[in-house]
């Protein structure tokens, strides 16, 4: 299991509250798979847990992160400047696999959109044709909308339609067409709308309050649609976040 | 003798740090990071009788420099772990300290019972402590006269030394440690965490979806060093020190204070290569204090001896 001390290459402010982040380290080419995160240690002794961010993109022993300033924690992330280093654990997690089917659907609201973009681009190098519905508040925070069109459509929804479709994400399902898969990021209401309106197989990632990351606290712990093995939760940090729409209670 | 061995009741430690129950599941996450054989002992999560789902989520919440957590003593039963979780740490040279928790007295001799005859189990930690549920728990471990009574019940079924790991949440924690030995215990836990709680501002309402939690990290420590002070004067059964825990000049504050070993927990979730790092940071630190074994550090804060520390 990888721990490092990654190098900041660069802080680049994409909305308001929405940064991005470009980190370097060895332990950074085992980032392979999408849906995973990170956990980065932001402070000594305050806070005490670690921050878990999404794998936005990896490019050879390049980590790309997306994160909104939530807390102290993303605050005293925010404060790293070029040349400084976090303390990074991972990459943790389960990720998304890559379907075999011809069109995925990619669904993704607020920080929830970051993990997708990895996703995209290497459903795209695959071959599988690539939907993206990406949904916002309103247009000052729409972001990475160019990164998502280099491997397939777009459409935009925003809650007070500034921009885009007026509305959530799955008022643009329709709009998207066909598909045979999807997978969707973001928070638990968006998560169970997409679940609801889709009848094609798909994945969810989950956005949970973490402690260790690592499977050992419970504190992440999600219901089980069905238990079986007398085991009726999972943890979403270790056998998720990514999960298969209908195995988890969101 | 090395300068971090210590011994105490059931647990002969190559080092006086184990992972707190809890904080550490059953071994097998941090197996991934490192040997576990580096422990001076393990303190697995809480066996209960029954299998328990724990508390709705969210579980933790942060505060400053510590956390509250209210998982709720979840755990797959006694059963279950004495035959699908023990038995994985089989193949590590390092005792264990097996928690239990229950709703009533007939738990925790059940779960005592099974899990004390366990082969690796070394000792059992009672826990008579945790705020995080409804019935069980605290109950015990805030009356002197119910701490005593169960102590003496489930010494009696033990196949190993019980530890009683005591709660920070009462008035007077040094009546209940005596209590607890002139009952049997063999050794203390102290301290588990403290109630707490923290209200998100957005929603007006509790962050836990137990609405309170226990505290733990550096937050405690002091907590946790006064309380340790107060009961080593006073017994004389051997203190795992806990709480906030994070550096081997923590684990020296504990001993001075009056532990003979000590337990990391918070610290974990932090890092979770601190306890080989309190390891080693205390292997160098004692040689640097000159102490030849970290034992006569305990108490040192109340004793009083002839040769200063140089």
């Amino acid at each position: 299991m990888n721990k490092e001390n990654l190098t900041v290459l660069s802080q680049e402010k994409l909305t308001s509250k929405i940064f991005k982040m470009k980190l370097q380290g060895d332990s950074v080419k085992t980032m392979l798979t999408p849906g995973q995160f990170v956990h980065l240690k932001v402070g000594e002794r305050h806070p005490v847990l670690r921050r878990p961010i999404s794998i936005c993109s990896v490019k050879a022993d390049i980590l790309t992160i997306v994160y909104r300033i939530e807390g102290q924690g993303t605050k005293l992330l925010n404060q790293k400047a070029a040349g400084d280093t976090v303390d990074t654990l991972g990459p943790l997690g389960k990720g998304f696999p890559l379907t075999q089917e011809s069109t995925a659907l990619l669904v993704g609201g607020g920080v929830g959109i970051p993990p997708l973009l990895y996703l995209a681009e290497q459903l795209y190098r695959q071959g599988t044709k690539v939907k993206v519905i990406l949904g916002y508040r309103k247009k000052e925070e729409i972001f990475l909308v160019e990164e998502f069109q280099k491997y397939g459509e777009v459409f935009i929804t925003t809650e007070d339609g500034s921009y885009g479709r007026k509305g959530f994400v799955t008022d643009a399902i329709a709009e998207a067409g066909a598909y045979d898969v999807f997978y969707t990021c973001g928070p638990k209401p968006m998560l169970r709308a997409v679940e609801t309106a889709s009848t094609k197989k798909g994945y969810i990632s989950l956005e949970e309050r973490m402690g260790c990351g690592v499977g050992a606290c419970l504190a992440c712990v999600c219901d089980k649609q069905k238990p079986f093995e007398g085991k009726a939760y999972v943890k979403a940090c270790r056998d998720g976040p990514v999960f298969e729409a209908g195995e988890v209670i969101v | 003798m090395s300068r971090l061995q210590v011994e105490l009741p059931g647990l002969n430690m190559k080092n006086p740090v184990m992972p707190a129950s809890g904080c550490f599941g059953f071994g097998q996450e941090y197996a991934e990071f490192y040997d576990l054989n580096k422990l001076g002992a393990v303190a697995v999560k809480a066996a209960t009788p029954e299998i328990r789902a724990g508390n709705p989520t969210p579980r933790v919440a942060e505060t400053e420099s510590g956390m509250l957590n209210a998982i709720g003593l979840q755990n797959p039963g006694v059963d279950h772990i004495v035959k699908n979780e023990l038995p994985w740490l089989e193949k590590f040279h390092v005792p264990i300290l097996a928690n239990i928790a229950g709703k009533t007295e007939e738990d925790y001799i059940e779960a005592a019972r099974k899990i004390s005859a366990s082969s690796n189990v070394h000792a059992v930690e009672l826990n008579v402590s945790c705020p995080n549920v409804k019935e069980g728990g605290l109950q015990f471990g805030s009356d002197p006269g119910m701490a005593a009574g169960l102590t003496k019940a489930v010494k009696k079924v033990s196949e190993v030394p019980v530890y009683v790991k005591l709660s920070p949440n009462v008035t007077n924690i040094t009546e209940m440690a005596e209590a607890v030995e002139a009952a049997g215990a063999d050794g203390l836990s102290m301290i588990n965490t403290l109630v707490g709680m923290k209200i998100d501002i957005r929603t007006g309402k509790p962050i836990l979806a137990n609405k309170t939690g226990g505290l733990s990290g550096p937050a405690v420590k002091p907590v946790a060093v006064r309380m340790i002070y107060e009961v080593s004067q006073k017994v004389s059964i051997p203190i795992i020190g806990m709480g906030g825990i994070y550096t081997a000049e923590d684990v020296i504050e504990f001993f001075m204070a009056g532990a003979s070993a000590v337990a990391v927990g918070t610290a974990n979730f932090s890092d979770p290569f601190a306890c080989p790092q309190i390891i080693d940071d205390l292997d160098e630190l004692l040689k640097e204090m000159n102490v030849s074994n970290i034992s006569e550090l305990t108490g040192r804060s109340w004793k009083s001896w002839e040769k200063s520390l140089s």
